[in-house]
Formats: structure tokens, C-alpha cells, sequence
């Protein structure tokens, strides 16, 4: 890697960060209880809005996890997720009713929340229908995970979004606060993925799931990104640029080998194929908020107003991380 | 009073106390030395909270840092004290605030009471050993190194650099012959003193100081100059990865260090409650008095490393995308190729799919869609049959394929009418895949396709030239696959042997022969479909020669077929 290019990626750095500081004047804080974060606590961050209903389980299994904190964006909510949010003993949160898109997708405001309190915290990026999966994850709480990252001198720790979808059409079954939204949305694709190495930034780029196969199958480079790096060790230097798939610098995108090796790795299950759903599509799609003029929530929205099922002959039903392991979907490394 | 315990501390307080307080009820002495770097309000709380046990003695503090002397020296004061303050002990073992008993006690103090004059200690010379770090055995002690390897690696690196540059090399003292080991050791009082009181100690100091990770070979190498018997292993149960940090157990272990029979285990997760709580206060629960029995737990750890170093080979992921030349292995599992047969036979892919149980699809790479076996538009793994998503990424698309099917052999067919240029070379340097080729067979379907000469011309030549240039890359110096090219006439001539070779490489081989043979196209009439062909100036050379009695074997009832029928 020449040094001019070196010096670009600082350069947009410095920029995600000074973007960031700019947008952080949008942000009004409802609850801060940062004061409460104590060193060594492993921090969310997540930016969300109208997603009231997600919210019980969504803070319930973070909780088991055992994250010390929660530091929420609320993104102009309607359906009262501010309140619920602020009543809780362990969530800061603020609030915004500026563009999720001018703030490119909620990254600038979080950057600046992790580089203002995740400083030298693991720190935790998903949105409210992303859960976490890692190895051991039932039997260990994710301290020991970030221990041992400490321990080993890792910096940041990979998690793929894995589409999760019921069988049948995708509202057939209603969803209700506070339940586990993977014994409706128990399906996934389990080997259907793509992979190329993006070389600027030297992560991987991961496409396919049920989202390509069913609304992409005709034009495949439009499909979502799947790769993730939600789990870092923070310092105020780091940022996302332009999505929570990319990070600067570019050795927190590393979290692959190139040698033949397995890292260890998790997995974002993904719930965002529930009833909900189509509801949101059509509102995204009004909005407009969403990465490149939303053509995601366009491609939904046509085929999901025909044809809801997402479910094939090939899907695969959730059990649990061993699973996920032996489909070759994360690893363990050499973590035993 | 037969063993004392020197403990070397420097994070994780109160279990190291927990711990401490474990050894004391069973009546060992204590001597417990915590790392400078803890700041002084915590050391002193620690030192408060263990202030009732009569005896504990804390050692003078040294910085302890990895690979550096510090912890050499923290290990001599604290064992001075030890021999100096509890003259009944008769064993000391070294142990860390992270370690934990896993049986009574008592047991550990009879297998040694049993065994007085026993030191158990690794220790292996630098030649013997398997576990070295950075590339860096023998020279550990003949170069050296007073920069630590975690904080000041540039410098580390560019000091060693330097010294093999001037080709410096220090001299080993006297009666001095270098063993490494396990750092956690339990020697005898008379071996340890005799340790601490060498004669020449401070000459020997002087060289381990600038020795790396001397830690893990000065009380390895003076114990072979001093012990009576050695037992060349450690009573701690310690395990090591890749880049030589140790393993971790928690609660999910609870089960493997049960089982192992092992008296103190290295290193515990803090917060694993669990553990501690089954091995600290359950002693009930504790295991039979047999010898320490690591080995299923040495089984996770080594499986553990293998993934993280070799990985599985055939898979690509998230946390594994080799780059060119070091995936070992392309795809996981063997599978076979087949160009031309399906041209050339009316039911080879049934007929395949009979004779060896694989699943045999069609053209995966066929232009409109992936023909998967039976008909599927879905395959295992949900691959879809889209040709747009296949052709976005093909050799992701085969690689998972095998993947996804692994435990059931794969087949499929391959033609120059498909489109895999870009997995065409995947394919042919890939160990696992067996690529059998009747090369010129693409004609028979244009022959049988019976249009006009003319307008096949074209169609023949685009697909010759294809194949020509395929054919080029198959037989490329790079090929790993195994590859076998028949000629259509050379196949045409005998298709039995070679039938029978791929079943066998298939794993189906039938002794007595082939029970069945697929049904060959009819072939009346091809040679003059290529004479024709010649005459519109189109040159078919692939088929081999069928003009000079080619041994057709036309079936009777064939009816040559008029070219102009459809």
C-alpha cells in the first residue's frame, strides 16, 4: 500500500471524524447516564426509529449478554420508543429529528458518541434487529469474548448479517413485544454467499442470502453488503466511514486470514423479516432515507406486495452457534 | 507442612485471595509476589485483605512483564523467603493468581510426600522443542535481548536483525547446557536452594537476564545442573496457542478439567464462576487419585490451533479468504467434470447417477440457468439457479456447491457452449476436481440438431475455437486437477475402458466389468456432417480423425437423418 494512499485513507479519517464532530450539534441528549459507564463495561451503540416493539427483547438479550451500557440515537420515533428508551436504567439516549440519511446513515452520530464515550471500551454497533451470535455465546458472556480479543491483541471481531425469515409468507405470523423474533423468523440461507476482497479498504465484501436470491437474483452487484465489523475496541481515532461495514483505519477491517487460517467470527442474526416488515418498506420507501435512493426498499416493496415467501426447500432452521460453526457460516478460531 | 506455594500475581485480586485462601486451609505455606505495575492502593488492599492468614509472606515487587527477567527475579526473592521463613517445606510449587486447584489439596501434598525427591519440571533442550516463538530457539540464548518483544517490537526486531548482521553471539556460561519448559514448575527444597545458592549465581543472573523469556529456561536449565531426579513435566495443566499465549478455561470447561485428573490447571477466566465455585468449595466432587491425564483436553487445544492456523480447507468466509496459492485445498471435496459425455451419450447423466449414487447435474454453467440435478431451481445451501447470480461470482458459486453437498459426490457436465471462463481456471488448478474430456463431442448436437451446414458453420467454429483455448488451460503446467483428454474418434473407438476408469476414480469400480453402458448417439452420417462442414471451410479438428475408419458401430435401424428436416 503506497503512501499516497495511506495518506488518502487518513484524510478520510479525519474527515468521517470531522464529520461526526459536525453533526453531533443535531443530537440532543434525552438521558445521559454515561456517568454510570464503568471502565471495562462493553458498550452498544445503536441508532433507531419507530421500533417500540422490538425494543423489550432487543434490551433483554443485550442484557443477558451482559453489555454494561446502551447509548441509543432516536431518530424522530412516533411510536413512543423515546419514552420506553429513557425509562431504562441502563440506556443514555439521545434524540434527533435531523436526516438519518445527511448523517449517513446514523454513522456520524455514532462516531461521535464512541469517540466521546467508547474511548478505550469494546463497543458494539447494531441496529434493534441485529443480535449478536459468537462462539460460546451460550455458555460465556461476552466479556470473556473481548478478554480473550484483548488477551490475543485483536482489535475488532467480525459478525456477517445472516437474513433470518419464517417459513411461509413473511406476515403470516404477528410479532409481539418482547418475544424472541427467531421462533417466527427461525430460517436462514446457509450457503449461498459471495465474497470478494474490497482492496482499497481491505475488508471483505459478502453478498448473497435470501435478499439475493429472491429480490437480486436478476442483478446481483445490487445486493446488500452482509459483511459486518460490529464489535470493536474503540479509540477516539477510529471511525466507520460511510457504512458500519468499513472502518478506518484499515487493519480494524482484518478480520479475516489471508493464509489459509480461521479467525474466529460471529454472526448478526438478522430480524428483519417479520411482519413488520412490509410496513417498513413501503414508509423507507416513501422516505427515501436509505443507501443508494433506497433501491433495497424498492426491490422489496414490488416483490414483497406479490410474493411474501422468502422460505425454500434448501433453508436452513436455526439451532444455534454450533451450528452456525459447522455450516462454515463463523468460527471459532482458536478459541476453545 | 510439605509444600509451600509461591504465587506470582498481578491482576484479578480476588480470586488470586480465593485462591490464596484454598492453598492456606489445607496448611501450605504462602509467599506471593504482585507485579510493580499494580498500583499501590490495590496492592495494599490485597495485601489488607489476606492480612489475617499467619502465613503469607509478600515478596519484594518487581515489573513483571512478558519474556523479560522480571519475573525470573519476582520467582528467586519470593522462593528466598519461602526456604528462609517455613523450613518444613520440603516441595515448592510455582503458581500464578490465575491458576487453579482442581483437586484437594491433600492429594497433591501425598503424590508428592510419596515422591520427596522428585523435582517436576519441563525441561527440554532447544533442539527437542517444538513450541518456539518467532523464529527464535537457539539464538534465545546466544544473542541478546534487553528490548521487550511486546512494548518495543521494532526495536526487538532491529536489535536481533543487528546482532545476526554482526554476527555477535554470546558465550554460554560454564557447566551451563540451555533446557526450556513450561514456566510452572514444583522443585524440591534442596534443589531450589541449591539453585538459589549456585556459586556462581551471579555470573548465571547476569547471562538469563538478557536471555528472552528466561522465564521458560532458567530454573529449566539449572535444575538439570542441580536435580538428583528430574520428572520432565509439569504438575500445572497449561496450554499454549499459535502465538504463545496461554489458553483460557471457563465454566463450559468444567466437564474436560474434571476429567483430566490434573492437580492445578492455567490459565482461569476470572469471572468463571463456576469453576471456581466446583473446584474451590466442592470437594466432594473432586476426582479419583489417578495420574494427571491431559490428553483430552491437549485434543481441544491442538484442534483449536489447527483450525486457526490451517483452517477447513474448501471454505470461504467471513474469518477465512485465503489469497491465491494458500487455501489448501480449492474446494473441500473431490467431484468429477465431464465435457462432451452428455453430447456424445443419449443418457449419461442418468446413467451416472445410477452407476455411483453421486448426484450428477447437468450444465452448471449453461448459459440460461444452472441445470442442477433433477430439475431443482434451489440447491442444498439455497444456491439458486440464476445465472446472473452464478455468473456474478462463479467460482464462489462452485466452491459453495461442494461445500454445501459435503458427504455426497458431486458430478457435472461442461461444455464450450457454457459460460466459465472465470472458473475455468479454478477448476483446472484445483486438486479435487477430475476433468475427463472427449473433446469435439460439442458437434454431435449440431449434427443431430440437423439445420443447415451453413449456418452451423459458425456455431461450430465459435465452439471449436472455446474449446481449443479450454483445452489450453486443462493442459497448462499450473493443472492440479486430474485430467484425462480423449479425442471423440479415440472415445468412439473404445468407450468402455474409459467409462470404466472414471466409475473406478469414482469409487465405484465393478470388477466384472461395466453392468451397464449408456447408449451412445447415433453417428450414422457424422463423418460426412464434418466433411461438410470442411467444404463450407471450417476446419473440425478436435473430434480426431474419423475419416480413416473410425470404427462407428452404426445400429441398424439408424435412419440417416435428412439435413434439412426441422
Amino acid at each position: 500500500m503506497g503512501l499516497w494512499q495511506s495518506y488518502r485513507m487518513r484524510l478520510r479519517r479525519k474527515r468521517a471524524r470531522i464529520r461526526a464532530f459536525r453533526k453531533h450539534f443535531a443530537l440532543r441528549p434525552v438521558a445521559d447516564r454515561t456517568a454510570g459507564i464503568r471502565p471495562g463495561d462493553v458498550l452498544l451503540f445503536s441508532t433507531l426509529r419507530d421500533e417500540k416493539v422490538r425494543l423489550p427483547y432487543f434490551l433483554k438479550y443485550y442484557r443477558d449478554l451482559g453489555i454494561g451500557h446502551f447509548l441509543i440515537v432516536d431518530n424522530d420515533s412516533s411510536d413512543g420508543s423515546a419514552d420506553y428508551l429513557a425509562g431504562q436504567p441502563d440506556v443514555s439516549l439521545w434524540s434527533t429529528r435531523a436526516s438519518y440519511k445527511g448523517a449517513r446513515f446514523g454513522i456520524d452520530w455514532l462516531n461521535w458518541l464512541q469517540g466521546r464515550h467508547g474511548h478505550g471500551h469494546w463497543t458494539l454497533v447494531v441496529d434493534p434487529d441485529e443480535f449478536l451470535i459468537y462462539p460460546f455465546c451460550d455458555t460465556r458472556p461476552i466479556r470473556a469474548l473481548t478478554d480473550w480479543l484483548d488477551a490475543s491483541e485483536i482489535r475488532s471481531f467480525g459478525a456477517m448479517l445472516l437474513d433470518m425469515y419464517p417459513k411461509g409468507p413473511i406476515d403470516a405470523v404477528p410479532y409481539r413485544p418482547g418475544q424472541d423474533p427467531f421462533e417466527i423468523a427461525a430460517w436462514f440461507d446457509p450457503g449461498n454467499y459471495t465474497i470478494r476482497r474490497n482492496p482499497l479498504y481491505g475488508n471483505l465484501w459478502i453478498q448473497g442470502g435470501p435478499r439475493a436470491r429472491v429480490f437480486f437474483a436478476d442483478r446481483p452487484k445490487k445486493a446488500p453488503a452482509l459483511n459486518k465489523t460490529p464489535l470493536v475496541r474503540w479509540d477516539r481515532r477510529h471511525a466507520y466511514d460511510s457504512s458500519t461495514h468499513m472502518l478506518l483505519p484499515r487493519g480494524l477491517n482484518l478480520t479475516y486470514d489471508a493464509w489459509g487460517g480461521e479467525k474466529a467470527s460471529g454472526i448478526l442474526l438478522h430480524a428483519k423479516f417479520l411482519d413488520t416488515f412490509a410496513a417498513k418498506a413501503e414508509e423507507e420507501l416513501r422516505r427515501r432515507q436509505h443507501y443508494a435512493g433506497s433501491v433495497e426498499y424498492k426491490a422489496y416493496a414490488e416483490r414483497v406486495r406479490d410474493d411474501p415467501e422468502l422460505w425454500c426447500k434448501w433453508s436452513e432452521k436455526y439451532i444455534n452457534w454450533r451450528q452456525l460453526e459447522i455450516l462454515g457460516l463463523m468460527s471459532k478460531g482458536n478459541w476453545a | 507442612m510439605s509444600l509451600g506455594i509461591v504465587m506470582l500475581v498481578h491482576t484479578a485480586f480476588e480470586r488470586a485471595e480465593q485462591v490464596a485462601r484454598h492453598w492456606a486451609a489445607s496448611g501450605c505455606p504462602l509467599v506471593i509476589h504482585v507485579d510493580r505495575a499494580v498500583p499501590e492502593r490495590a496492592y495494599r488492599a490485597f495485601v489488607k485483605a489476606l492480612s489475617d492468614l499467619p502465613d503469607l509472606r509478600f515478596a519484594r515487587r518487581h515489573r513483571c512483564e512478558w519474556g523479560m527477567w522480571g519475573l525470573v527475579a519476582a520467582t528467586q526473592d519470593a522462593s528466598t523467603i519461602m526456604l528462609r521463613e517455613f523450613p518444613a517445606v520440603r516441595h515448592v510449587y510455582l503458581a500464578s493468581g490465575s491458576c487453579l486447584p482442581l483437586r484437594p489439596v491433600q492429594e497433591l501434598i501425598d503424590y508428592l510426600a510419596a515422591r520427596p525427591q522428585t523435582d517436576f519440571i519441563e525441561s527440554a533442550t532447544t533442539a527437542d522443542v517444538p513450541w518456539t516463538m518467532g523464529g527464535l530457539d537457539e539464538e534465545r540464548f546466544t544473542l541478546r535481548f534487553p528490548f521487550s518483544w511486546r512494548r518495543r517490537r521494532r526495536l526487538f526486531d532491529g536489535y536481533v536483525a543487528l546482532q545476526r548482521r554482526l554476527g555477535l553471539r554470546r558465550r554460554i556460561p560454564d557447566g551451563i547446557v540451555p533446557h526450556m519448559g513450561s514456566q510452572w514448575w514444583c522443585l524440591t527444597r534442596e534443589t531450589l536452594a541449591a539453585i538459589l545458592d549456585d556459586p556462581d549465581r551471579r555470573a548465571i543472573d547476569r547471562y538469563f537476564s538478557k536471555v528472552w523469556i528466561p522465564d521458560e529456561s532458567y530454573f529449566q536449565t539449572l535444575a538439570r545442573k542441580h536435580s538428583r531426579q528430574i520428572e520432565s513435566r509439569s504438575l500445572t495443566l497449561s496450554k499454549f496457542d499459535h502465538q504463545g499465549k496461554p489458553h483460557v478455561f471457563y465454566d463450559d470447561h468444567l466437564q474436560l478439567l474434571r476429567r483430566s485428573d490434573c492437580f492445578v490447571a492455567r490459565k482461569i477466566w476470572p469471572s468463571a464462576n463456576r469453576l471456581y465455585e466446583a473446584f474451590l468449595t466442592d470437594q466432594a466432587g473432586a476426582m479419583s487419585r489417578t495420574e494427571p491425564n491431559p490428553g483430552k483436553i491437549d485434543r481441544v487445544f491442538a484442534k483449536a490451533m489447527e483450525r486457526r492456523v490451517r483452517g477447513r480447507p474448501g471454505l470461504y468466509m467471513q474469518s477465512r479468504f485465503p489469497v491465491e496459492g494458500r487455501e489448501n485445498g480449492l474446494t473441500c471435496a473431490p467431484y468429477a467434470v465431464f465435457e462432451g459425455f452428455s453430447e456424445l451419450f443419449e443418457n449419461f447423466e442418468p446413467w451416472l447417477a445410477r452407476m455411483t449414487g453421486a448426484r450428477v447435474h447437468g450444465h452448471l454453467f449453461a448459459p440460461e440457468r444452472a441445470e442442477f440435478a433433477d430439475g431443482e431451481t434451489v440447491m442444498t445451501g439455497a444456491l439458486s439457479d440464476s445465472a446472473a447470480l452464478r455468473d456474478y461470482n462463479p467460482r464462489a458459486f462452485l466452491a459453495s456447491l461442494i461445500w454445501n453437498t459435503r458427504g455426497e459426490r458431486q458430478c457435472f457436465q461442461l461444455g464450450p457452449g457454457d459460460v466459465f471462463e472465470d472458473v475455468e481456471r479454478f477448476i483446472a488448478r484445483d486438486a479435487n476436481a477430475q476433468v475427463s474430456v472427449i473433446s469435439g463431442a460439442w458437434a454431435v448436437p449440431l449434427f443431430r440438431s440437423g439445420g443447415d451446414v451453413a449456418a452451423i458453420r459458425q456455431e461450430a467454429a465459435r465452439l471449436q475455437a472455446r474449446e481449443a483455448a479450454h483445452l489450453a488451460v486443462l493442459r497448462a503446467q499450473s493443472t492440479r486437477a486430474r485430467v484425462r483428454i480423449w479425442t471423440m474418434a479415440e472415445f468412439v473407438e473404445s468407450p468402455v475402458e474409459p467409462l470404466q476408469s472414471i466409475l473406478a476414480e469414482i469409487g465405484q469400480a465393478n470388477p466384472r466389468g461395466l453392468a451397464e453402458v449408456p447408449r451412445m448417439a447415433d453417428l450414422t452420417g457424422f463423418e460426412q456432417f464434418l466433411q461438410d462442414l470442411k467444404n463450407q471451410g471450417m476446419h473440425p479438428y478436435l473430434m480426431g480423425d474419423f475419416r480413416a475408419g473410425t470404427g462407428l458401430h452404426p445400429s441398424p435401424d439408424a435412419q440417416r437423418k435428412p439435413y434439412l428436416a426441422r
